[in-house]
């Protein structure tokens, strides 16, 4: 628990001077970024720029090729393997379409976490998925179902049930609501940050939708040149950066914030 | 680390404390409720005595982290008290936990598993369900031959229509580049065919039959089944592999949509290059065969290769030879087709290229030695 408390102050993940690059190609140079703990980051950037790199390098996916990231008040590279394994426990991923095992039932795929860090009773680990089943928002019924059966976005729902499953402080989502309806992908919004107000959640969001970044998000990070620029909604507005304020204040940057501004004065 | 326990520290190890009186109960829960100590926790809970009294008061004041295993646990509990007839309050939750605590009431449990059907009734019910599949295979498999065979018609009649480059790159990647290992394979069939011959046949002192032995085993069926199987393995699921990976990507709808047959454009040219490669492969899996027996008999049997080559001419027909080379290309034919016709049998994902390419080996196999077979009957009833 001491360990616990003493990791409190450092913030949720702190990357410093990071470089990767794939053969001669620089994606990040020099990187900064940093994520408090209890907010949600928005991570966008042009395709190409490197979000899930980024992403993917922080958990340890992609190797860099020069840096040094800490996550949760852990360097990474100086972990020997058991405390990897912890770290691991407590963060979840969310790949971009669920990423779910194809051979297991979605009850089955919230429960391979549980079963590789927790030994539990049978009975209290299937109690502990069908509850994150449940939060994820799917139907009691889909527990059975295979990945196949479900349509995209139940499979990201059942893939955020699993990357739930250790009840992780850390939360990192590969595009949450592409490939989603609309109505579907603002569920999915609401959803996230409803969890992540119950839940203490840390989050890290990688994403194309506007919407969603003025729904949930409380600060971005822009990936340009290389590099990152974080600031609130309102900071970046003012970022002169051509991408950014074409990003921002182009026709659906503008749709997206008076959407979002009209939601707030209503609730 | 369980000698630090005393006696003293272990109920706040276990992160409760029960206390009593009268008819009220008070439950003081402390530390960390989580998924990390869900199971220490739950073993705690496990050892509360039975519920006894009118109400119980759950006091979360001093826990230190509550997720949802936690709150899970403590709902579980709850509810047991409340079947036992106590009134459960709950203090000191605070509002993020209070909420944290709703959500986790909110699920309910899935329903059972479908109830699994008895071993036996399962048994004959994948044996008709394989039946009919397999029959319904046939049949299709049956319906792309003809449909194929008319396409191949409509592009041999008006061969400006057959797509040439198509066809030569096809014949490269499985005729040319499959050179090497058509030919190693065959060379040790050779030798194979060669050394165990020579030793049965030496029994009767008879050794240099050993000669047509290879001879008339490879030209007529050895040359030809390997190179078909090799060809099946290596251009069969090829085929498949690549015009399932079409399918998944939507390219073949795409096809169909801008006005191109795909049987015409994917099909034909495959069919027909393979056509062509197979009896090429074939020639040449023959040469390389019989110079692995020359070999063989020359190093076991001391048979020279120029008395291999009189012994050769004068005990083989050439029909053999023949026989073994008229099948090529209906083997050929048959290769590509299944592995076409599996190919664009895949449906969506990328699992379902790997199934329908193992599928098209299977099969391939199984109908180049099925039509092997037919080869046989009909060439002994001819007299060949």
């Amino acid at each position: 628990m001491t360990q616990a408390r003493q990791d409190d102050d450092s913030p949720a993940i702190r990357v410093q001077g990071l470089t990767t690059r794939f053969g001669p190609k620089v994606i990040h140079q020099d990187l900064d970024f940093e994520v408090r703990r209890g907010e949600v980051m928005g991570l966008v950037g042009g395709s190409g720029a490197g979000k899930s790199v980024l992403m993917r390098t922080i958990v340890g996916l992609n190797r860099k090729a020069a840096g040094r990231i800490e996550v949760l008040g852990r360097d990474v590279d100086r972990l020997s393997d058991g405390e990897r394994q912890r770290l691991r426990g407590r963060w979840g991923v969310l790949f971009q379409d669920g990423a779910l095992f194809s051979s297991l039932t979605v009850l089955q795929n919230v429960e391979v976490p549980l079963r590789a860090h927790r030994q539990l009773d049978r009975r209290l680990q299937r109690e502990l998925a069908e509850i994150k089943i449940a939060l994820s928002g799917l139907p009691a019924d889909a527990a059975h179902k295979r990945p196949s059966e479900l349509s995209g976005g139940m499979r990201k729902r059942a893939g955020l049930a699993r990357a739930l499953a250790l009840d992780p402080e850390l939360l990192f989502l590969d595009e949450p609501t592409a490939g989603l309806d609309p109505i579907g992908a603002a569920e999915f919004d609401r959803l996230i940050g409803d969890l992540q107000r119950a839940l203490g959640l840390t989050v890290v969001m990688v994403t194309h939708d506007l919407d969603s970044l003025y729904a949930v998000c409380d600060r971005i990070s822009v990936l340009i040149d290389k590099r990152v620029r974080v600031g609130t909604l309102e900071e970046l507005e003012r970022d002169p950066h051509p991408w950014i304020q074409e990003y921002f204040l182009g026709p659906r940057g503008r749709a997206a914030a008076a959407a979002a501004s009209r939601q707030r004065q209503e609730a | 680390m369980a000698t630090d326990l005393s006696s003293e520290t272990r109920p706040e190890a276990e992160g409760l404390a029960l206390s009593r009186t009268g008819e009220r109960v008070e439950l003081t829960l402390s530390g960390a409720w989580t998924t990390e100590l869900a199971a220490r926790r739950e073993a705690a809970l496990a050892g509360l005595p039975p519920w006894q009294g009118r109400e119980l008061l759950l006091d979360l004041e001093a826990v230190s982290q509550l997720d949802t295993a936690g709150a899970w646990l403590l709902l579980r509990m709850a509810r047991e008290a409340e079947a036992a007839g106590l009134v459960v309050t709950w203090q000191g939750l605070g509002e993020a936990r209070r909420r944290l605590v709703e959500k986790v009431a909110e699920h309910e449990s899935a329903p059972g598993e479908p109830a699994r059907p008895n071993r036996l009734v399962a048994i004959v019910e994948r044996i008709g369900e394989k039946t009919v599949t397999a029959g319904g295979t046939a049949r299709d498999l049956l319906n792309f031959l003809g449909l194929v065979t008319i396409a191949l018609a409509r592009n041999l009649t008006r061969p400006a229509r057959l797509r040439f480059t198509s066809v030569v790159y096809h014949i490269e990647r499985t005729g040319w580049d499959a050179l090497p290992i058509v030919g190693l394979l065959s060379f040790l069939i050779g030798v194979v065919l060669a050394y165990q011959g020579a030793d049965q046949l030496a029994k009767f002192g008879a050794q240099i039959f050993t000669v047509n032995l290879v001879g008339i085993s490879v030209l007529r069926e050895m040359g030809i089944l390997i190179t078909a199987i090799v060809v099946a393995g290596r251009s069969g699921s090829a085929f498949t592999a690549q015009i399932g990976t079409m399918q998944v990507r939507e390219e073949v709808d795409a096809m169909r949509t801008i006005g191109l047959d795909p049987v015409d454009v994917l099909v034909v040219p495959r069919i027909v290059a393979l056509s062509i490669a197979l009896p090429l492969l074939t020639f040449y899996s023959d040469i390389m065969g019989i110079l692995g027996g020359a070999m063989m008999s020359w190093i076991a049997l001391d048979i020279s290769p120029l008395e291999f080559l009189r012994r050769f001419e004068a005990g083989i027909r050439v029909n053999h030879f023949y026989v073994g080379l008229a099948k090529a290309p209906i083997f050929g034919y048959a290769i590509a087709l299944v592995g076409c016709f599996e190919g664009l049998k895949v449906t969506g994902s990328a699992e379902s290229v790997g199934l329908r390419t193992t599928t098209a080996v299977v099969e391939a196999i199984f109908v180049v030695i099925l039509l092997d077979a037919l080869f046989s009957i009909f060439f002994s009833v001819i007299h060949v």
